[in-house]
């Protein structure tokens, strides 16, 4: 799912950083608003869970695979911000020292994965529990289907891209519906290992999984015990 | 909220990336992704360029200078898992200071 440099145009290229900075940008100013202690080191490390299962290529199809691209299992574990900053993080890590997406195409890596995948991704997942009972299993099946739905939508979003500023000459119908068609069965590895993940931790630590908080047990608040006042 | 278990919980999560990065990733699949397969079939694959950093010392998740194809990979997945980390926990960190300093102003006289 990295598009290389050399795919889409300078000028798409560059609107796509623009949008992205922008997107990052927004992300970054709410995840400084509203990060609570715990969440920090939870968000580095599912950075780090994320790049390790991007290296994981499953086989989908007669010589193709596909790999996690980790949108709604970062924002359902640590929120929309925080979680879209992890995707655009490990999208710069493999950008940058590992060859892996274009140095040009970052913008629109970041975009499709972070973005789209991410914050996308993670409007889907509470539009599905919206219409879901209020229990856990419903908070795993409400992110395996939203992870699905996030890598269809991810690879939309670079159908677009190279319809706008793809420099190869395509029959557009075609590659819509080449791109759409490997999409859907790369999304059902993703479902999997999405629900896998997110029932492995509401399982450890359910106060951990940011997409189920509604759930914990409410706190109840009352005046302190007055110490030492007799 | 108790910070061992926190820490605990931390810990077990990063020796579950690293096994993955370092046992899992050299038996990944090497085949063409869904966009690649797509760019292929579609008959753009041959656009793309070299990326800048494919002499890199880390390119195309290897360790350059590691013969065995194996352990180049999941060395280069471990140094990966670490630098996202590294590079997480430092981001977080002072995403985290900054909604502390903006919630109590006045702990520091």
């Amino acid at each position: 799912m990295h598009i290389p440099d050399g795919f889409i145009n300078a000028g798409t290229s560059l609107a796509a950083g623009v949008a992205s900075a922008g997107g990052v940008g927004v992300c970054l100013k709410r995840a400084a608003a509203t990060m609570e202690e715990k969440q920090a080191p939870l968000a580095g490390l599912v950075a780090a869970f994320v790049f390790a299962a991007q290296m994981l290529n499953f086989p989908v199809a007669l010589g193709t695979s596909g790999h996690l691209l980790g949108g709604v299992l970062a924002t359902v574990l640590v929120g929309p911000w925080a979680g879209a900053i992890c995707i655009a993080l490990v999208l710069f890590v493999q950008a940058l020292f590992f060859a892996d997406g274009g140095l040009s195409a970052l913008g629109l890596n970041v975009l499709n994965m972070a973005l789209i995948g991410g914050l996308g991704g993670f409007v889907v997942f509470r539009g599905i529990r919206g219409v879901l009972p209020r229990t856990r299993s419903m908070v795993v099946a409400a992110s395996a289907v939203a992870a699905g739905v996030s890598v269809v939508l991810a690879s939309i979003g670079f159908f677009v891209e190279y319809a706008i500023g793809g420099v190869g000459d395509v029959s557009l119908g075609a590659m819509f519906a080449a791109t759409v068609g490997v999409h859907v069965l790369i999304g059902i590895g993703e479902a999997v290992i999405t629900g896998l993940t997110v029932s492995a931790v509401l399982a450890v630590r359910p106060d951990l999984v940011y997409g189920a908080r509604d759930l914990l047990p409410r706190l109840e608040i009352r005046p302190s015990e007055p110490v030492g006042r007799n | 909220m108790d910070r061992k278990t926190l820490l605990l919980f931390i810990a077990g999560g990063l020796i579950v990336a690293l096994g993955l990065a370092f046992f899992v990733s050299p038996l990944a699949s090497s085949s063409p992704d869904g966009l690649e397969r797509v760019a292929i079939d579609q008959g753009f694959a041959g656009t793309a360029d070299e990326h800048a950093a494919a002499d890199g010392p880390l390119a195309d998740y290897g360790v350059k200078g590691v013969e065995d194809e194996g352990l180049s990979t999941g060395i280069a997945g471990v140094i990966g898992v670490a630098v996202t980390f590294g590079l997480g926990m430092i981001l977080f960190g002072l995403l985290r200071a900054a909604r502390a300093r903006r919630t109590e102003p006045a702990s520091d006289a």
